[in-house]
């Protein structure tokens, strides 16, 4: 029996990375019924209705997709961070401060070709985003500064940056003409769009992201910069003994995590929006991308290639609860706090897989020890 | 505008309001100064102040009874630190990214029922500012000191009896040394999990008042995302204060002061635009930390977990 036991224990670890999200998952919903029957709704009603919201039609499913794509891209860059060992909560900030330098751009260079523009126009995103990563990253590795408390409070500086902006200098002029004053800029050119993948609001940009995935999956997994910034997220003193510039590492790893965001942002610009619009708070424009990209990394593994379906079923998540609460009037904000018991549960299953590999070393131990019995088990 | 800066009557308003606006981050502060001490980071404090901030308006909004608000923000608070506590303690999992989890879970479900219990920002008359007799006829000191609020007061008082608790009582003791050598602690027979269950219960109760002293005693208001990150900038300040009340004390003060001047000038008419000027306490908080880097050193176990030896 016991033999049997150690072949099959690392099936078990693979069943377990499915399985985790899975049950993390149930139980999240399993608590968010409670929540609805407390609030005097049906439990399966609101779920049929997010379901049906988000998978139910061609529309809804890619909606699905256009609202999976940021997650997608702050979450390829989430990965590069927590697996380099730093935690970069500054997402929203990053999104912002890449969608602003995209929309610059566009906005200062209107008669320009798509060809010409939109390439421009993603590197100033991703740069944006680089500088806003950046800066934590150069802080935490030289001044010792806690990025986690960096990155957030960089999110609000960010924020009233943009508030700034699209009340300032960055105003649509129609807007200041007409005394509204609704913060926001000129719409883009529309030469300037995203192509649409199929006649829904499918755009481009989904495409981009999976690519991007991919890419960071090879850069992470297949370069030696890539293995490096896994190192020093492992063991950082080893790392160090190893002559690996820590530091750099550390900055990098920070700077291509808001570089990612950043290209966020421009997608978000250039494929949804067409323009920047705040509502004062950092939401309004990046409907939380920021975190829930955080949570998508998380769910898949860390690993940017899991990062997709994760990515794609928190889009559905959030498309779902907007139709939940159109349906039923029960606010989206539910989805954030499942969000966030989906993330306690994540990082608490560590503990049930930390103790499974305990587990089957002590029984490849146990083996050790009885040899000749175990073969002959298998024998018979 | 120098001059009008400079008047007794703006000075005295801009300590008065300094004063008064530290009362959440002292709260909070300190009780995340009792979880670090003993080695737990904890992350959510923003999501457990929310929701002490809406149960406690809830409740002084339906029943009129402060106490009873009061009463239901510490409660919230106590069942939120139990649940980081299990998590962080019990389970071991990344404490940083568990007290992410927790804050979105308190921002999410503070909304959803803030819209479903209300649905529009309601007002409520929160605790009155009590004057101190005699002490408030102090002139200039008076009025700035002694005219203020309950939880301002509670606030302050929190300050020296934390000071007590962690240098002079055996709590105390076991608390830091939890903090900084457990092995050696759980050798000495103190149960490393009990106090950190403990200090990190504390600070969801004192993060949960920290919420009510938002929401009846200086905004008398609740809404979407009351605190706006204050409860991040109250881990900061832990940092800042090195992991010691009185330092807590300070950071908070300099930081409530800095944000009440902000007001000021904007109520004056700065040139300053409003949206560059709400950046202030953020830029500040980034700077605070470089200096703390540099300054003082955490405590030994903060964010590792401990598991008894194998």
């Amino acid at each position: 029996m016991k033999s049997s036991k150690q072949k099959i224990t690392p099936r078990y670890d693979r069943l377990f990375v499915i399985l985790m999200p899975l049950l993390a998952t149930l139980l999240a919903l399993a608590i968010g019924a409670v929540l609805l029957i407390s609030l005097g709704a049906d439990p399966i009603e609101g779920y049929s209705a997010m379901f049906q919201g988000a998978f139910g039609s061609k529309n809804a499913l890619a909606d699905t997709i256009v609202k999976a794509t940021p997650l997608l891209l702050v979450g390829v860059g989430i990965c590069i961070s927590f697996r380099g060992g730093v935690l970069n909560i500054g997402g929203e900030g990053q999104l912002i401060v890449g969608a602003i330098c995209a929309t610059y751009v566009g906005l200062a260079l209107p008669e320009l070709s798509f060809g010409a523009l939109v390439p421009i126009a993603m590197v100033a995103g991703f740069l944006g985003g680089a500088v806003w990563g950046g800066i934590p990253g150069v802080l935490k590795a030289y001044f010792n500064v806690n990025e986690i408390l960096s990155t957030i409070m960089l999110n609000a500086i960010a924020v009233q940056g943009m508030n700034y902006l699209l009340r300032g200098p960055l105003i649509d002029p129609v807007q200041l003409e007409a005394a509204s004053r609704i913060p926001q800029t000129a719409r883009l050119s529309r030469l300037y769009d995203l192509p649409r993948l199929i006649p829904t609001r499918l755009h481009a940009g989904a495409l981009l992201a999976v690519v991007a995935a991919v890419l960071v999956y090879i850069f992470l997994w297949r370069t030696t910069i890539g293995y490096r910034i896994r190192a020093v997220g492992l063991n950082m003193s080893a790392s160090r003994y190893a002559g690996i510039n820590v530091r750099h590492y550390i900055v990098l790893a920070l700077l291509l995590s808001g570089a990612l965001a950043g290209l966020a942002g421009a997608v978000q610009v250039y494929g949804v929006h067409h323009r920047m619009f705040t509502d004062g708070s950092a939401t309004g424009f990046t409907g939380s991308a920021g975190f829930n990209g955080i949570v998508a990394a998380l769910f898949g593994q860390l690993h940017p290639l899991g990062t997709i379906p994760a990515s794609f079923f928190f889009g559905a998540l959030i498309v779902g609860a907007n139709s939940m609460q159109r349906a039923m009037q029960i606010p989206s904000a539910l989805i954030i706090a499942l969000n966030g018991l989906l993330v306690v549960f994540v990082v608490s299953s560590e503990y049930f897989k930390r103790r499974l590999e305990k587990k089957r070393l002590i029984d490849i131990e146990s083996m050790e020890e009885t040899e000749k019995p175990a073969g002959t088990e298998v024998a018979a | 505008m120098i001059t009008e800066i400079l008047s007794i009557g703006v000075i005295a308003g801009i300590l008065g309001s300094g004063i008064r606006l530290a009362t959440p981050y002292l709260y909070a502060a300190i009780g995340e100064t009792f979880g670090q001490r003993s080695g737990v980071l904890n992350l959510g404090l923003e999501g457990q102040m929310l929701l002490g901030a809406y149960a406690a308006f809830f409740v002084v909004f339906t029943t009129e009874n402060l106490w009873l608000g009061l009463l239901a923000a510490v409660i919230v608070g106590a069942i939120m630190g139990l649940a980081m506590a299990f998590v962080s303690v019990t389970l071991n999992a990344e404490q940083g990214i568990s007290g992410i989890g927790f804050y979105l879970f308190g921002l999410g479900l503070s909304d959803l029922l803030f819209q479903k219990t209300m649905g529009t920002v309601e007002t409520v008359s929160g605790f009155r500012p009590v004057e101190i007799p005699i002490l408030s006829d102090i002139p200039f000191f008076g009025e700035v000191f002694f005219n203020q609020n309950l939880m301002v007061y509670g606030a302050y008082l929190l300050v020296p009896l934390a000071i007590f608790v962690l240098k002079k009582t055996k709590f105390g003791l076991n608390v830091r040394a939890v903090g900084e050598n457990p092995e050696a602690a759980d050798s000495l027979g103190v149960s490393v999990k009990r106090v950190r269950y403990s200090t990190v219960i504390l600070g969801g109760i004192l993060s949960g008042i920290a919420g009510a002293s938002l929401s009846v005693a200086l905004l008398n208001v609740f809404q979407q995302n009351l605190t706006s990150g204050l409860g991040f900038i109250a881990v900061a300040l832990v940092y800042f204060g090195g992991w010691r009340p009185f330092g807590v004390l300070i950071g908070a003060l300099l930081f409530s002061v800095v944000i009440a001047f902000q007001l000021w000038l904007q109520i004056l008419g700065s040139p300053i635009p409003s949206d560059i000027a709400v950046m202030l306490p953020y830029i500040l908080t980034i700077l605070v930390l470089v200096v703390a880097g540099q300054r003082v050193r955490p405590p030994s176990a903060l964010t590792k977990p401990f598991e008894r030896g194998d």
